[in-house]
């Protein structure tokens, strides 16, 4: 109610924030909107170009491609990452020592740069030296990420996973511990089953945080570059060239500023747009 | 200091929250607002004290408009119904932390805070964490900050709500006399009745987003202009029957049961009136002869050692009897009740105060 | 249902308690029949949720034994024990609706659906949810979540004993009384022990046929409403139960009466103090402190110091040699003014000795 504040003050306080958002959000979007519709020669050369570059990379095979590997990745990755984790929160200790211990070692993968996480795996999992990787061949698996496509694509779930289920878990840990314990007392007098526990308790207490849980795995995953990047390069061939290993490989690799400009804006209105839909399915029927 | 509201009105979102609001707060007085949840008591409050500036209508401090004048330069505390305070504080820097704000010297603060954590009898716990406090003693801070800050307005929103009933009875007792201090004017929002009787002072009764009547607490609760205010003012709810009065006696509803009319309702005129009687004047009628009768179901009987509290249907209105020592009734059980018509009111049936007997 | 003993039960939350202090429940025995309502009244930190959770079986007892019906029940869970308990914050199952939430303990325990169907419609009619049962139990009020929590107890015919924990806490102040009258008429109908927790005398005393009074651990006295008003075993009890409490002052005994301040005050009958009391008390509820001429036969003298206002009758603060003594008077009888004398009528006038009742 006191939003109309009549405080001018306060404004001050919220201009660093403002301009810090300026430079490294608005304005840089706009030069991206800006080289989107312009074909680039060397020396700034700069002609306008109008659609033609979102009409050539939305009609392109090597995009639709990588949208769908990539949409692929996401979605296996949250169908991995959100039940686990919930599992996961569901069976660590609430109280006690062994509490502190766990939230310790879930933490532990989210503090590790992800450039050392893409290199840690890659050793991990290399076929002649890596741990994982000369196990599963002297186990008798045909295992050769570098080579292998199906293999390639194992690694790297298997690495988001690693990396990525410690953040569902601690906000769903941080979504139960807000549960009352009258919950749980009612529940056990009611002589509820655990798994109506879950289902009529802890699984509508923890939405909330389900939803931004998802959101956030959904964007970052949209969003992921540094570790397939160390790990694979996009190899073997393209298999496992996502949609911002291709991005770069546009800009960068092959300077076309136009059409990648193009893509990064399509493909920031591909997150906006399923972040907006994910949000409005799952709050739906509330505040009504 | 005087505290005025000319003509104020708040309407959010095309709802309108208090409507056309004209009142004159009693100078250095103690003044309750009365009223259930929702009734609009805290919206005043926060206009009062400007958190929220009023859609129409002005604000008069000493006469002067402060309608837009924001809360910091209004010299006003507030007390809320949660306890809040610093948690990452002990109780004396709670307590001198608006002191601290407003530039006071240290040898000043020390003195201030220790006089009225004296008063607030805080000051063996001044070393303390506002968490190794139980609920009345961190109420007893909240007040304190609100204390010692010197303000012109005091608004106390609820303060005594959560805690334990004892405390809040000992507290009830403590808060006028504490608040009472020169220039101050105090605004104590509550919904209980009998809280509002004990505070005295002066009571306004709120419903639905407006103030139904102002005054001295005994005459409102005495003399309620309409039956919003005696209802707002009675708990348990005023009890109602629809009268009408021929030939000098009021006939109840059922055609059968009559009442002799006396004092000031002998010369109104003859029609149907709504008849309000407080809980505590209609008794177990036992062998009673004389008097004014009336038959009803129980509902229930509670016994609280001293007295009891009887639910019963009177044609199909709930009413309560409140009274004196222990009697059991069964549920269902048909009962006579004695109506103690000296202490009643009379309605018109749109509601306005039209005589009284209570006194 | 259940007859419920409680035997030399002792808890303390600390692994190894040495002193007394160190139990948060100091030793209890207690007799609850079946299809009786009892209340725990206390403070806050009195040993009552404790015991109410060692009941239920959330909490095991350092010592002593819970018995259900002659069977010792310490071992079992609360599921176990066939309990319900409606706790202090509504606890519904969001997702559900009210028919839903009223069926779930009866479908977790596989009962067939049309049985199912016949105790919710039942129960629902009793609580007044039959018009809510399809809404989701989200949406409902504060009240309506209680109604359903105290439903899911009522649905399971199989349950020995249905517990409250200060249910009233999130009620709207003006909806309380209704509430808790419901929950009597609901025991007086289906005779289940109900045992309620609560800190509020009146909730207490209205709700239960016998209270059990706690203090530090302490059960200090078990009684009927009237018992605990008219002849309060311990000091605590007296000042705890009636509002404004007891009036306590220190006494001697001498000549068959007591002498406070050199004043001869008339008992009921004689009586002597236990040989080894350190410290002997007089105690009178302000019910029985009755203004009379200063100049009458036993007359004591006080001064008026104030004169609160509760509508039904005025609370008279006044001065005995020193002494606060708290006089009641009835609406309509008039109250002295300066120096007066004030008469205690012997047969409600009690004497402690160490806080314990002297007979």
């Amino acid at each position: 109610m006191s939003a109309k504040s009549t405080n001018q003050k306060a404004w001050l306080l919220v201009a660093p924030v403002v301009i810090l958002v300026a430079f490294n959000a608005v304005i840089p979007l706009m030069t991206v909107v800006n080289y989107s519709v312009q074909e680039t020669f060397g020396d700034n050369l700069f002609f306008f170009e109008g659609m033609k570059w979102f009409e050539e990379v939305l009609a392109s095979e090597r995009f639709h491609d990588s949208l769908l590997r990539q949409l692929q990745f996401t979605f296996i990755i949250l169908a991995i990452e959100v039940p686990l984790g919930v599992a996961i929160a569901l069976a660590m200790p609430r109280k006690g020592f062994w509490a502190s211990v766990c939230l310790v070692l879930m933490a532990m993968p989210l503090l590790i740069p992800w450039n050392v996480v893409g290199a840690m795996w890659n050793i991990f999992a290399l076929p002649d030296i890596g741990l994982l990787g000369k196990t599963l061949n002297a186990m008798g698996f045909d295992y050769n990420f570098t080579r292998q496509p199906v293999a390639a694509w194992v690694t790297l779930i298997a690495m988001d996973v690693w990396h990525w289920t410690s953040l569902v878990v601690l906000l769903s840990y941080a979504g139960l511990s807000a549960i009352p314990d009258a919950y749980y007392q009612a529940a056990r007098i009611d002589g509820a089953s655990s798994w109506a526990v879950f289902r009529y308790i802890q699984l509508p207490k923890l939405k909330h945080v389900l939803t931004i849980a998802v959101l956030l795995r959904f964007m970052d995953s949209f969003n992921i570059y540094t570790e397939p990047f160390v790990l694979t390069g996009g190899g073997p061939g393209n298999s496992t060239t996502l949609l911002s290993l291709d991005l770069v490989k546009i800009a960068l690799g092959q300077f076309d500023l136009g059409p990648a400009a193009a893509m990064s804006l399509i493909y920031f209105l591909i997150i906006l747009l399923f972040s907006w839909i994910f949000y409005t399915v799952m709050t739906r029927g509330e505040d009504k | 200091m005087s505290l005025a509201l000319k003509n104020v009105s708040l309407c959010v979102d095309g709802q309108t929250h208090i409507y056309d609001t004209t009142v004159e707060l009693v100078p250095s007085g103690f003044n309750v607002l009365l009223g259930t949840t929702l009734a609009g008591k805290t919206t005043l409050m926060r206009l009062m004290a400007g958190l929220v500036p009023p859609t129409s209508g002005a604000i008069l401090f000493n006469g002067v408009d402060v309608t837009g004048v924001p809360v910091q330069k209004r010299n006003v505390s507030m007390v809320y119904q949660q306890f809040i305070n610093y948690p990452n504080m002990n109780v004396f820097d709670n307590i001198a932390s608006p002191l601290k704000l407003a530039g006071l010297t240290r040898a000043d603060i020390r003195q201030r805070v220790q006089q009225v954590a004296e008063l607030l009898r805080l000051d063996p716990f001044l070393k303390r964490r506002p968490a190794e406090l139980s609920g009345g003693q961190q109420q007893r801070c909240a007040m304190a900050r609100a204390l010692v800050k010197d303000s012109d307005l005091v608004l106390l929103d609820e303060p005594l709500a959560n805690l334990d009933y004892k405390l809040r009875e000992e507290l009830r007792e403590e808060l006028p006399r504490l608040f009472a201090v020169r220039e101050r004017t105090v605004v104590y929002a509550t919904t209980e009745p009998s809280e509002a009787l004990l505070l005295g002072g002066y009571t306004a009764a709120m419903h639905e987003g407006r103030i139904t009547q102002f005054g001295p607490t005994g005459d409102i609760y005495r003399h309620p202009a309409d039956r919003l205010t005696a209802s707002v003012f009675s708990d348990p709810p005023i009890n109602m029957v629809r009268v009408t009065k021929q030939a000098g006696q009021f006939l109840l509803p059922d055609g059968v049961t009559t009442w002799d009319v006396r004092g000031p309702y002998v010369g109104l005129k003859d029609g149907t009136y709504e008849f309000g009687i407080r809980p505590h004047h209609v008794h177990p009628a036992g062998n009673m002869a004389d008097g004014a009768f009336v038959e009803g179901q129980v509902h229930i009987a509670e016994i609280s050692g001293s007295e009891s509290m009887i639910h019963f249907d009177l044609l199909d209105r709930p009413w309560v009897s409140l009274t004196h020592g222990v009697h059991a009734f069964g549920i269902g059980e048909r009962a006579r009740f004695c109506v103690d018509i000296d202490h009643s009111m009379l309605f018109s049936t749109q509601g306005d105060l039209v005589a009284t007997m209570a006194t | 249902m259940a007859r419920i003993e409680l035997k030399d039960l002792r808890h303390s939350y600390l692994p190894h308690p040495q002193r007394a202090d160190d139990y948060a429940l100091k030793k209890v025995d207690l007799v609850w029949d079946n299809g009786g309502a009892y209340a725990l009244l206390g403070p806050s930190g009195c040993g009552k949720t404790t015991l109410l959770n060692i009941i239920s079986g959330l909490l095991c007892p350092s010592e002593g034994s819970i018995l259900f019906d002659g069977v010792e029940v310490n071992d079992l869970s609360p599921e176990q024990r066939q309990i319900a308990q409606v706790f202090q914050f509504p606890v519904v199952y969001d997702t559900m609706t009210v028919y839903d939430n009223l069926a779930f303990p009866l479908r977790n325990r596989h009962v067939a659906e049309k049985q199912v169907d016949e105790r919710v419609r039942a129960v629902a009619e009793m609580t007044d949810l039959t018009d809510m049962l399809h809404s989701k139990a989200a949406g409902l009020t504060a009240d309506g979540k209680q109604k359903i929590s105290l439903g899911r107890g009522l649905v399971r015919e199989d349950v020995n004993v249905i517990m409250f924990d200060e249910p009233l806490t999130v009620i709207d102040p003006h909806l309380k009384w209704r509430l808790r009258s419901k929950l009597k008429e609901l025991h007086q109908r289906v005779r289940m022990t109900m045992i309620y927790v609560t800190h509020d005398q009146t909730e207490a005393l209205t709700f239960a046929d016998r209270v059990v009074v706690m203090h530090d651990g302490w059960v200090v006295q078990q009684g009927t409403p009237v018992e605990l008003f008219e002849r309060p075993r311990h000091t605590f009890v007296g000042h705890f139960i009636g509002s404004p409490g007891m009036n306590l002052m220190p006494c001697e005994l001498a000549d068959g009466g007591a002498r406070v301040a050199g004043h001869r005050i008339a008992l009921e009958r004689a009586i002597t103090a236990p040989r080894d009391a350190a410290r002997l008390e007089l105690g009178v509820r302000p019910e029985f402190v009755r203004f009379v001429a200063p100049d009458s036969e036993g007359a004591l003298p006080v001064d008026v110091v104030g004169v609160r206002d509760t509508g039904r009758s005025r609370i008279v603060e006044t001065d005995f040699a020193g002494h606060k003594v708290r006089a009641l008077v009835p609406e309509g009888v008039a109250v002295p003014g300066g120096r007066t004398g004030v008469s205690f009528e012997p047969s409600r006038t009690q004497i402690y000795a160490d806080g314990w009742i002297v007979e």
